[in-house]
């Protein structure tokens, strides 16, 4: 059997979901949800109406596509990188898969992990979404065939990689609204893989908590900068296409993605130093609204032509709203970002930066007649002093992208479709 | 993405699945069936999973759902994966240690109601295995009925440590593995 196929899916559903219709049982995760939904549609409504608690909020985790990837990003992230055991193979990886994929889908939907040492602490799901991916080595180690691009990112001319926080077999995304609930995912999936895998990094971040905030807002990074307006929308063609793996990669990333983790430090004591005229000009939008500087509302579309009374372009041409943007829209990527905030180290008063997280169905193939690029190192504020069609060209704002240091990990991985994936049994 | 909301249905360890494990033989469900012939038609398993062990003894566990009017009764159970498998329950020593032993008169699933095994409690012992239980594994564990039915469950293993037991046979179980 194949994990995607699911006995766990039966094992999901409820008391309630089976006085609703025993005969669901088996139908598959769509099947019962819709009785879930069917049921709350047909019931009369209570008397007094409450609101009902973030806490209990579930995301299906079994689809076409993993969850994690489209659902809208929840407060907290938790990633984690694993390296495989020696003596993992194939067939061990069946085995982790099986595991992972049950308590996966237990834990997301609200129910302690089989033999659950807390599960008290699982009744609150939070939103809780659990994402794999697989590295190199994992594929490899499966015999699975890789895609071209997934492989090591490769060095930099001014990122500065650091190998404490790139590489690794396999990775788990485990985001929720409640950062309780991660912890204890995060734990009971890492004891189901003593045997197979060690921890080799985990990096945490934290976006605005649920209702703290209009949904749909566009995300603040640590720069106070609107980051992610143009991202494409989860559910439009336009993600589909960026997004979801086809032909072009092998056949167990069908319904899949790419995945990469940029840690991307920011220097906040340097860009304290720039005033708010450069940061914007850093940036090429308003710090206000995140409205590009010829327009007023977030969502203009940037008017690259318009020039100041000098003749230079109001947005610079060195300002992370032009370089970010590609004339080639097949360039662009989906990006998750989360915030990090950390002990500072030694003299310094902040340790912060931004997870930054793009997924798209593979590399963007950089044309050599676009002027920007979608690559992540052009991404936010971090700008290379070195590299020349980067490299800002105007005093003060070179201060701003310069002051953002690169020490980022770099981490690709795969996320397959069915979770059992690569391993799926016959 | 859509999100559902769950609303008062989580109570930790009753929650109640049927069909859920491969290889399950489809004796338990009882979908169709009106009038139960047999103990077996009205009994399933849910959560199953048993403690990896190279080698040695290991436990199964899981919740025994009655969905039926009559009591059923657990008198044995076998698999493929051991040589011997006894029904446990664990309960205070002389000293005050909870010791594991047989449970001779099986386990009694009540009408509609449920029976937990779990570790430091009721649980299926399983001695002298084949061949090891990695995690992530499946065993089949058959069980039998007082009125001769069987159900046949699938148990998932896991690395598991915890809930240190004592067999009242003299030895001492090797939990700390893994």
């Amino acid at each position: 059997m194949t994990i995607g196929q699911q006995p766990s899916t039966a094992r999901g559903l409820s008391r309630r979901h089976l006085l609703l219709g025993g005969a669901a049982a088996g139908i598959g995760a769509a099947g019962a949800i819709g009785i879930d939904l069917a049921g709350k549609a047909g019931a009369s409504p209570p008397a007094s109406v409450v609101a009902p608690l973030n806490g209990t909020e579930t995301v299906p985790f079994f689809g076409i596509h993993q969850a994690g990837i489209e659902t809208p990003p929840q407060g907290h992230a938790s990633l984690v990188a694993l390296n495989l055991r020696d003596t993992v193979d194939r067939a061990a990886l069946k085995r982790m898969m099986r595991i992972l994929t049950g308590d996966a889908a237990r834990l997301t939907q609200g129910e302690g992990a089989l033999a659950d040492s807390e599960p008290e602490l699982a009744v609150t799901p939070a939103r809780l979404t659990i994402t794999f991916g697989f590295g190199p080595g994992l594929v490899s180690r499966a015999a699975g065939e890789a895609p071209g691009w997934l492989r090591p990112l490769p060095a930099f001319g001014v990122d500065r990689l650091d190998p404490a926080w790139s590489g690794g077999d396999l990775l788990i995304q485990v985001a929720a609204d409640d950062p309780v609930t991660i912890a204890h995912a995060t734990r009971m999936l890492l004891k189901d893989l003593r045997s197979f895998a060690t921890v080799h990094w985990v990096q945490t971040g934290f976006r605005r908590a649920p209702g703290s905030e209009k949904p749909g807002t566009t995300m603040r990074n640590l720069f106070g900068q609107v980051d992610g307006t143009v991202n494409p929308v989860p559910g439009t063609v336009d993600f589909e296409q960026l997004v979801w793996a086809t032909a072009e990669n092998p056949g167990w990333l069908a319904g899949g993605t790419g995945f990469v983790l940029r840690r991307i430090s920011m220097d906040l004591d340097k860009w304290d130093r720039l005033d708010r005229a450069g940061r914007e000009s850093a940036l090429g939008r308003t710090l206000a609204t995140g409205a590009p500087l010829t327009g007023t509302k977030e969502r203009d579309e940037p008017d690259f032509t318009a020039t100041t009374p000098l003749g230079f372009p109001i947005i610079p041409e060195y300002s992370h709203l032009r370089r970010a943007r590609s004339e080639n829209r097949a360039e662009r990527i989906v990006r998750r970002g989360y915030n990090y905030d950390e002990v500072p180290a030694g003299e310094g008063i902040s340790n912060s930066g931004l997870l930054f997280v793009p997924v798209r169905r593979g590399p963007a193939i950089r044309s050599p007649s676009s002027s920007a690029s979608t690559h992540s190192t052009c991404s936010t504020s971090g700008r290379p002093r070195s590299d020349p069609p980067c490299s800002p060209s105007r005093r003060g704002v070179r201060l701003a992208v310069t002051s953002v240091t690169l020490s980022s990990s770099a981490f690709a991985a795969a996320i397959g479709t069915r979770v059992a994936l690569v391993p799926s049994s016959n | 993405m859509k999100t559902s909301t769950i609303t008062g249905r989580l109570t930790v360890g009753t929650v109640v699945l049927i069909l859920a494990l491969t290889g399950c033989a489809g004796t338990g469900a009882g979908t169709a069936t009106p009038t139960p012939t047999a103990a077996s038609d009205t009994l399933s398993v849910a959560d199953a999973w048993v403690k990896a062990a190279d080698t040695g003894m290991s436990g199964a566990f899981g919740i025994l759902e009655n969905s039926g009017t009559e009591d059923v009764t657990v008198v044995s159970a076998e698999s493929p994966a051991a040589g011997m498998l006894e029904l446990h329950e664990t309960v205070p020593s002389d000293t005050g240690d909870m010791v594991m032993r047989k449970k001779e008169d099986g386990f009694v699933v009540p009408a509609g109601g449920t029976l937990e095994l779990a570790p430091g409690g009721n649980h299926i012992m399983l001695m002298a295995l084949t061949g090891p239980i990695k995690a992530g594994d499946e065993i089949t564990v058959i069980l039998t009925l007082s009125d001769g039915s069987t159900h046949e469950f699938a148990a998932a293993a896991k690395d598991y440590s915890g809930a240190n037991e004592t067999y009242s046979g003299a030895k001492t179980m090797d939990t700390t593995k893994k």
